[in-house]
């Protein structure tokens, strides 16, 4: 924004980095001072690397038919196979696929819908709680009554609604490939309610403010007024609504999967191998079920952890 | 129309309401010239605020202009819609907030929002415009205004936001300033500098300034021409001099021997009984009559005439009165 930085003469006091200035900050002072923030995140981060590098950590590809061995189906967490006297770190399932890998390659699927849903969620309801909050009027009237009557329904049964619709309109070949396109959708759609509520609301608060009203005065247009001057304003409990929103949207994908309407069997998500998993329970391969459930629980808490810990961190009046 | 930068001419703004149209601003007429500053004063609710903002349009509805013109610079405004509204106010109208905490954008430093400011409206590239800023805030009295362009708004004093604010306005070279309490929020040390920087730069640079306060002393130190409000409607218009120092209305002489004064000893200070009217209950007749140690029958009966250069809208005028 600012090329005034080039001009401008050389300045009596040693500006700090911005590292130092995080690092000087409030925020990463109560970070430092939270161990559950910085366990949080320090789980959070190792999941995440080893979702993003699956294909250089796992230690095969659990959907190159090619590599896999039938002989291998079911061998149990650190033994060896009794047939092929192979071993696994958590066992095989029953098409000898090695649970590791498909747990890291399922969180990768969970962690992406999970991202671009809130992300879609997210765009969706600030558009839209700006505007009602900014206008005001039928339109705000419009929306938030939309917003309201969404509310009553679960969001899960929305997103299946929405999947269910995508799937019914999608020709068949394209089915799968879609799966994953169309949950996104289906989840951000049942999400965007959140955050237009939150965003209408801070923006009726600033919008009183005189900044806003000396934007208007000096005849900026009212989309350069929502954008440039309100929304940063109001984006701290975005911030904390979308951490939660993750957290939500990594179960609401597990919750579709686990039911038979998310990702398909050829891209499994951690919902998708636990539905699978959950077939083989009675039969005493338990392994194949509880650690993608485990990755999930893990993943889930981390996240909203983290995100309880923001929303306190973030109200000056819990300080 | 004459050469005044703004004329205001029977204005009035509607409210309306459950309990009826409520009048917060009722037939008002005032021009400023180039280089003056008309203060404006008055109870809260007596319409002040009000009149300013139907001028910048940036009235909220359901209030809206009922009658009455607004010309500035020759160009009629009450009327203008949209894109025209904006560019021209935006250009030729500048304002200054009251709480200069929250007339700054905490979010953007204070160089971003005078390069802001200035490119809407100048035909100047983004250097030019960083070096104005700079320069702006030098004429404000930002000390190292060139180290302090990138600083935020939390990092400056209530004063020196302020003087911000003030370089904010006058920075797209506007022909009229229009000052809402600009020293409502301020410390009183800090006040009268305020009101001198204001005072010298538009002085200097032909500004027409509306000063918008209830601080008779803000008036009496700043203005050149003032302009009392009571119940939405101009009780008395004139120069500063001749207004504080041999006010015609009751309302102004109330005002007046009510502002207290360091050196006045231990009397106790004046008030004028009562309140004012609530704007849907305005009484009739002149809408001072149920305070007015003065009134009259005919007070109650006849609105108050019609106000004009050195005459205040009062059927028995206080200098008449001491006269006879």
């Amino acid at each position: 924004m600012t090329d005034l930085s080039d001009q401008k003469i050389a300045p009596k006091v040693a500006q700090k980095s911005r590292l130092r200035v995080f690092l000087d900050s409030d925020i990463y002072y109560t970070f430092r001072r939270s161990p559950i923030a910085v366990i949080s995140t320090i789980v959070v981060t190792i999941l995440v690397l080893s979702a993003i590098f699956a294909p250089l950590i796992a230690p095969t590809n659990p959907f190159n038919p090619a590599s896999l061995n039938l002989m291998n189906g079911f061998t149990p967490p650190m033994a060896p196979n009794a047939f092929t006297g192979e071993s696994f770190i958590l066992g095989t399932d029953d098409q000898g696929r090695d649970v590791f890998s498909t747990i890291l390659y399922g969180m990768r699927i969970s962690l992406f819908v999970g991202v671009a849903a809130v992300l879609f969620a997210m765009v969706l309801g600030i558009t839209l709680g700006l505007i009602s909050g900014y206008v005001g009027g039928w339109t705000e009237t419009i929306i938030m009554r939309i917003a309201d009557v969404q509310l009553t329904f679960p969001s899960i049964l929305v997103a299946m609604l929405i999947f269910g619709i995508a799937k019914g309109v999608t020709p068949i070949e394209y089915r799968d490939q879609m799966a994953i396109w169309v949950l996104i959708i289906a989840i951000g759609l049942s999400d965007w309610v959140q955050f237009a509520r939150v965003v209408r609301g801070a923006t009726l608060v600033e919008k009183r403010k005189e900044y806003v009203e000396a934007a208007r005065l000096i005849g900026r247009k009212p989309y350069a007024v929502m954008l440039r001057h309100i929304l940063p304003n109001v984006l701290s409990p975005v911030l904390v609504i979308a951490t939660i929103s993750l957290a939500l949207a990594i179960i609401a994908e597990a919750t579709l999967s686990f039911l038979g309407v998310g990702a398909p069997p050829t891209q499994p998500s951690l919902g998708t191998l636990i539905r699978i998993g959950q077939g083989f329970l009675f039969s005493g391969e338990w392994w194949i079920l509880l650690f993608p459930a485990l990755t999930l629980l893990t993943l889930a808490l981390s996240v909203n952890l983290l995100g309880d810990w923001l929303r306190d961190a973030l109200n000056p009046r819990l300080r | 129309m004459s050469d005044a930068v703004l004329s205001i001419r029977n204005l009035s703004v509607e409210i309306p309401t459950r309990s009826g149209v409520v009048k917060p601003v009722d037939g008002v007429s005032y021009d400023i010239s180039a280089g003056e500053i008309l203060g404006v004063v008055g109870e809260s609710g007596a319409g002040k605020s009000m009149a300013g903002n139907a001028v910048i349009g940036l009235l909220n509805p359901p209030a809206h202009i009922a009658q009455g013109e607004i010309w500035l610079n020759g160009t009629r405004i009450d009327a203008l819609k949209g894109e025209a509204m904006r560019r021209l106010r935006g250009k030729e109208i500048g304002m200054v907030f009251q709480d200069p905490l929250t007339s700054l954008n905490p979010l953007l430093s204070i160089g971003d929002q005078l390069t802001e400011t200035m490119l809407t409206h100048l035909p100047i590239s983004r250097a030019e415009a960083g070096k104005r800023a700079v320069a702006a805030l030098e004429e404000v009295g930002i000390p190292g205004a060139a180290e302090r362009i990138d600083s935020y708004p939390h990092e400056f004093s209530g004063g020196m936001r302020q003087r911000v604010v003030i370089a904010l306005a006058l920075c797209a070279e506007p022909s009229l300033i229009i000052a809402d309490e600009p020293t409502t929020a301020l410390d009183v040390s800090v006040q009268a500098q305020i009101i001198a920087l204001l005072k010298r730069l538009c002085r200097d640079r032909g500004t027409a300034v509306m000063l918008i306060t209830h601080d008779m002393g803000v008036i009496a130190e700043a203005a050149d021409r003032v302009a009392v409000m009571y119940a939405g409607r101009l009780a008395e218009l004139g120069r500063v001099r001749d207004v504080l120092t041999q006010p015609q209305h009751p309302y102004t002489g109330g005002l007046m021997a009510s502002t207290p004064l360091a050196s006045a000893g231990k009397a106790r200070l004046h008030q004028i009984e009562g309140a004012m009217p609530r704007l849907d209950n305005v009484p009739d007749g002149c809408p001072f009559h149920p305070r007015c140690t003065y009134a009259e029958s005919k007070c109650r009966a006849a609105p108050a005439p019609q106000i004009s250069q050195n005459h205040a809208a009062c059927w028995f005028p206080l200098m008449a009165q001491k006269v006879s």
